[in-house]
């Protein structure tokens, strides 16, 4: 907390809006809610507002502290003042999406027309459906339009798609470690870590809430495969190699490994604050989004509308999103003309390292930002 | 502002309002010239992260990719010049990224230093080592230069592999022209830029 470069303390707040919400699968919400922080002064002018979009596990706590707490926000190392996200310069909103577990209306919440929990009862949710309802947060705070809109791996999807549904909304994306649709080895990941989940004796077809219980076994360990993805084998090694948690090998089945020993906490310390249906929602919203497939060749039509300007940003070590995929991203934006600058940053740390403080990423984040602040 | 001197010469054989690829763009420089005075619509690739970074300072596009793997990213056609400004020694396959421009570009324009000017040959004949010169100031071990070659090695190339040469530019240093260079351009020429289809 002495950080000088630190937002210091924030308070979430909650926003109810009362306008029914169509989302892609056919369902509509008839109202909902969404929790959000901002941090920084939006300007007189209105033309310093960016927006911050969470990845799979995330939540609207991406920077400062809250009363009481020791851990700072997700992505307190890049939003604060004098950090590449500075928050003298930008007025910074973000919040949980729709379908989260963390204030925002989604599968832990209770569903109007039976007053129950919703659980396995809330839709599934797309990156389209978050968009509209993210315009929505910001027709509430009078924000007219971003100045950038930016997020990593999940949240660079929405960061893209923004782009492709409000064109003229937008002014820059910065997508990181993103790709333009999952790959059948993606998609394989996500299955398992959702069969883990719905094969948990607690999982009672999602509705185990109202039994007070939870698949807390199935979300741990869906939570550890997803990690081992997340990470790299050379950060692996770095971290733990095949350090033992004692001298010897004991020939058992006990935590043995380091590897081992800290899968499993993070496993445990995820189920404490996370919800099995929110995990299973995000994965599918991952595994469904495909913009290129959907608009087929109306894509480049819907960029050109678009001046916004594209910042893409890979890592050499991510093979879960690696290079490639983003690639991919530039391919697309090169042929329809935009402003696009793309950098692979040399990372050991997997697709993790956008959560990670690297020199060349954020000199990269704030030389582009800088530019960007310097037009306001 | 001190621009490299022959970065003005290729920015006056690209028309206004084009589009251009700049292939080893460093920090930018040129790209900033032509956005700014010719309202050229411009993308550098470097595979220098500090370029990267130096070139986002100038608000000009860059796309870090390696200039040794194929260009694939870039359509048949896609722009109208394709510049490799001082970059040629430094690639593996010169002839295929030649080949790649041609193919992405309308025309290229190509510029590197030349081996044969006599400063070079006097150091290898007198001194039977690897020259240093002001233009090429790296031991043989330490160089990133790894083809370099002459203007006259240039012509054969082109000829050889069919490429027409539609402007050429033979100068010192400074972008200077004279008599001893149009006299005798692989002995006193130190830049050697062209334009080719």
């Amino acid at each position: 907390m002495n950080d000088n470069n630190s937002i210091g303390l924030v308070v979430p707040k909650l926003v109810k809006i009362n306008k029914k919400l169509n989302l892609e699968s056919g369902k509509i919400l008839d109202n909902y809610q969404l929790k959000y922080e901002t941090y920084g002064v939006l300007n007189p002018n209105k033309s310093n507002a960016v927006l911050i979009c969470h990845a799979l596990s995330g939540n609207q706590h991406a920077a400062g502290f809250y009363e009481n707490e020791e851990k700072p926000g997700w992505w307190d190392n890049m939003i604060g003042p004098n950090k590449p996200i500075d928050t003298n310069k930008v007025f910074v909103v973000s919040l949980n999406n729709i379908g989260g577990c963390h204030g925002s209306t989604g599968p832990i919440s209770i569903n109007p027309k039976n007053n129950k929990i919703y659980g396995s009862d809330f839709p599934l949710i797309t990156v389209s459906d978050w968009v509209n309802t993210q315009k929505e947060l910001m027709d509430y705070l009078n924000i007219p339009y971003w100045q950038f809109v930016v997020g990593g791996s999940l949240g660079g999807m929405q960061s893209f798609q923004w782009a492709l549904q409000y064109p003229s909304l937008i002014k820059n994306s910065i997508i990181i470690a993103g790709a333009l649709k999952l790959t059948a080895q993606n998609i394989a990941f996500n299955e398992v870590a959702r069969q883990a989940i719905m094969k948990d004796p607690n999982w009672h077809d999602g509705n185990y809430i109202e039994k007070g219980l939870a698949p807390k076994q199935g979300l741990a360990l869906a939570r550890m495969l997803g990690h081992i993805t997340y990470l790299s084998d050379t950060s692996m090694k770095e971290k733990f190699g095949r350090d033992l948690k004692k001298s010897k090998l004991n020939f058992n089945f006990d935590v043995e490994f380091e590897i081992e020993s800290y899968l499993r906490h993070q496993g445990e310390k995820f189920v404490a604050g996370f919800d099995a249906n929110t995990y299973l929602l995000m994965t599918k919203s991952l595994d469904y989004y495909d913009p290129v497939k959907n608009l087929g060749y109306k894509i480049d039509e819907n960029l050109k509308k678009t001046k916004s300007k594209f910042l893409v940003i890979s890592f050499t070590s991510d093979w879960r999103f690696p290079p490639k995929r983003s690639k991919e991203i530039v391919k697309l934006l090169l042929n329809s003309e935009r402003d696009i600058s793309y950098c692979e940053i040399d990372a050991d740390g997997g697709h993790d390292a956008f959560l990670m403080v690297n020199k060349d990423y954020f000199d990269v984040m704030k030389n582009f930002i800088n530019q960007v602040c310097d037009g306001i | 502002m001190a621009f490299r001197k022959d970065l003005l010469l290729i920015s006056s054989w690209i028309k206004p309002n084009t589009k251009v690829l700049d292939l080893g763009c460093g920090n930018g420089e040129l790209l900033k010239i032509l956005k700014k005075n010719q309202n050229v619509r411009g993308y550098g690739i470097d595979n220098d992260i500090k370029n990267i970074k130096d070139s986002l300072k100038k608000d000009v596009n860059v796309l870090q990719i390696d200039l040794d793997n194929n260009l694939s990213e870039f359509e048949t056609n896609s722009f109208d010049y394709v510049v490799l400004a001082q970059s040629l020694q430094v690639v593996k396959r010169p002839k295929e990224l030649i080949d790649e421009m041609l193919r992405i570009g309308k025309e290229i324009i190509v510029s590197f230093p030349n081996m044969g000017h006599w400063s070079s040959r006097v150091q290898l004949l007198t001194k039977g080592m690897m020259p240093i010169t002001k233009n090429l100031p790296y031991t043989w071990d330490k160089t990133p230069n790894i083809h370099l070659c002459t203007i006259r090695d240039f012509f054969t190339f082109c000829e050889k592999n069919k490429y027409r040469i539609l402007e050429e530019s033979i100068t010192n240093k400074k972008q200077k022209s004279n008599f001893l260079i149009r006299m005798m351009p692989n002995l006193f020429g130190e830049i050697a830029t062209f334009r080719i289809k």
